[in-house]
């Protein structure tokens, strides 16, 4: 492979091209034979449907990651090229940025969601994960997604990030336009962003430093402001990625974990062996479902990866979630294993933008766990669960569970 | 090929070679090494692949960047004046034979 540089040169191969729409409701509903078809068909792939570059081996999708100056973000991560569409929002300072612009807004983001910040915020997070199984524990049956996986990260980021009590009913539907406005000009898409008004009015206001609480995330990205990190201009686009990338994703990230260990009885056994597992059940949950299943990159010059010769301004699809599950590098890749190795898998991406709000996302979904293994003998699937559709994230709308007590 | 020695808190240690430009932490998680979590696969995130350096070896090291002074103080093991990320350190032939403590915990 030669992302980066010197091509050292295989010839080129050809790029076969393929008909398959990764943003159709039939692939939406099983993903799995169509990764399995781009995996094989070559390591680039071209999607005649939206004319673009494909990659879906955990090779190339590193690659692609790894090399931020020719697989540029700047030019958005979604299907729209911004040299060449207006982007429907002001364009996020850090998700769709390059360095060196994107050095200084990352610096900020890691400092405010630090490993030291979730040192402080860890207990208040588990007692609110305690709190919501005992309360589950009161019901026996109820929905999964609803109750548990949303209920829980919304009883604790939008305190977290300082937001006020009203208009929080806002912050998943406006995740929910910004993941489908990734996607390409689709009903999803289109529908997302004509109902997206309130929402953006919302979360705008919110994102100004007097609507922000004391301590938390929100005031801590405006108060590098006073430290001349960023400008008063850049604070309240900053908090904007918080709100939209720090809800939704936990939720289909919690919502994939009690999924899956509700369909692998052996592995919610093991578990509740061993409680230290749950921080791993929950990463492989993210390998395995993969909440963000996609991104773009756009072509910054003409490239050679492995083999397949790219031109400049090509948007090239990068299929997070086949790489989860590529044999090439995974053993066994469609087993849930909680004692698995997750180590490099891209469910959070990889290099310079690889998700800044992970360590938030891993205490949510450790603490989670731990709380449900330490007081449920057993969760049952009740019902038939419902899939969510959206361009971007992979995740159920319910899933009808009853649990048993320890 | 240069080697390096992880001393487990039970007093175990373990020797492992590295590969060219190798880290301390890409070596020891390619070695299946327990005790190193490195849960950000080395993007400088996360500070699961801390370590403990042995005294006789700490000046020879690289300076530490000031994103990982800052993440160490996020260390779920106490942070001490020999602690780094192991992700941080790569194996250049001068550090052959460098020792390293691992923490009693990582999360």
């Amino acid at each position: 492979m030669t992302a980066s540089g010197s091509p050292v040169s295989t010839g080129s191969v050809s790029v076969p091209h393929l008909d398959v729409d990764p943003f159709d409701m039939n692939f939406f509903a099983d993903p799995y034979p169509t990764h399995q078809r781009l995996r094989e068909a070559g390591p680039v792939v071209y999607l005649d449907t939206w004319n673009v570059y494909g990659v879906a081996r955990y090779a190339e999708v590193h690659a692609v990651l790894s090399d931020p100056a020719t697989f540029c973000s700047s030019r958005g991560v979604g299907l729209s090229d911004f040299k060449k569409e207006t982007p429907w929002r002001p364009p996020s300072l850090i998700l769709e940025a390059d360095p060196p612009a994107h050095t200084r807004t990352r610096a900020v983001l890691s400092k405010v969601l630090s490993p030291t910040v979730m040192k402080q915020v860890r207990d208040r997070f588990a007692a609110a994960a305690e709190e919501r199984v005992d309360a589950l524990l009161d019901k026996r049956s109820f929905d999964a997604i609803a109750e548990l996986a949303e209920a829980y990260p919304l009883s604790i980021f939008p305190d977290a990030l300082g937001l006020k009590p009203e208009g929080r009913e806002h912050l998943i539907p406006y995740a929910s336009v910004v993941f489908n406005a990734f996607g390409p000009p689709n009903e999803l898409r289109q529908e997302a962003i004509a109902r997206s008004a309130p929402h953006q009015a919302y979360v705008a206001e919110q994102c100004q430093r007097d609507n922000l609480a004391p301590g938390g995330f929100g005031a801590g990205i405006h108060a590098c402001v006073d430290d001349g990190e960023i400008t008063a201009a850049e604070a309240p686009l900053l908090v904007r990625s918080l709100l939209s990338a720090g809800l939704d994703t936990t939720v289909n990230g919690i919502g994939a974990a009690v999924y899956c260990l509700a369909r692998f009885p052996d592995q919610w056994q093991r578990l509740r062996g061993d409680h230290s597992l749950a921080r791993n059940a929950f990463e492989e949950a993210v390998r395995f479902e993969s909440p963000v299943q996609t991104f773009f990159r756009t072509t910054t010059r003409d490239v050679e990866l492995s083999g397949a010769q790219i031109g400049e301004g090509e948007k090239v699809l990068m299929f997070l979630a086949a790489a989860n599950r590529d044999p090439r590098r995974w053993d066994k890749p469609d087993s849930y294993d909680i004692t698995r190795r997750t180590f490099g898998h891209v469910g959070f991406g990889s290099g310079i933008h690889m998700c800044v709000g992970q360590l938030v996302a891993r205490l949510e979904g450790e603490v989670m766990l731990t709380a449900l293994a330490q007081r449920i003998a057993k969760i049952e699937i009740s019902g038939e669960p419902k899939r969510r559709f959206n361009n971007t994230l992979r995740g159920l709308d319910s899933l009808p569970v009853t649990i048993t007590p320890a | 090929m240069p080697a390096i020695t992880f001393i487990h808190p039970d007093g175990k240690s373990e020797r492992v070679e590295i590969s060219g430009g190798e880290s301390a932490m890409e070596a020891a998680t390619r070695h299946g090494l327990d005790g190193i979590l490195a849960e950000c696969g080395g993007n400088a995130m996360c500070a699961t692949c801390h370590v403990y350096i042995d005294d006789a070896w700490l000046a020879r090291l690289p300076d530490m960047a000031d994103d990982e002074d800052a993440l160490l103080d996020g260390t779920a093991a106490e942070r001490r004046p020999t602690s780094r990320l192991s992700c941080q350190i790569k194996i250049t032939p001068a550090l052959d034979g460098l020792v390293v403590k691992l923490p009693e915990r990582q999360v």
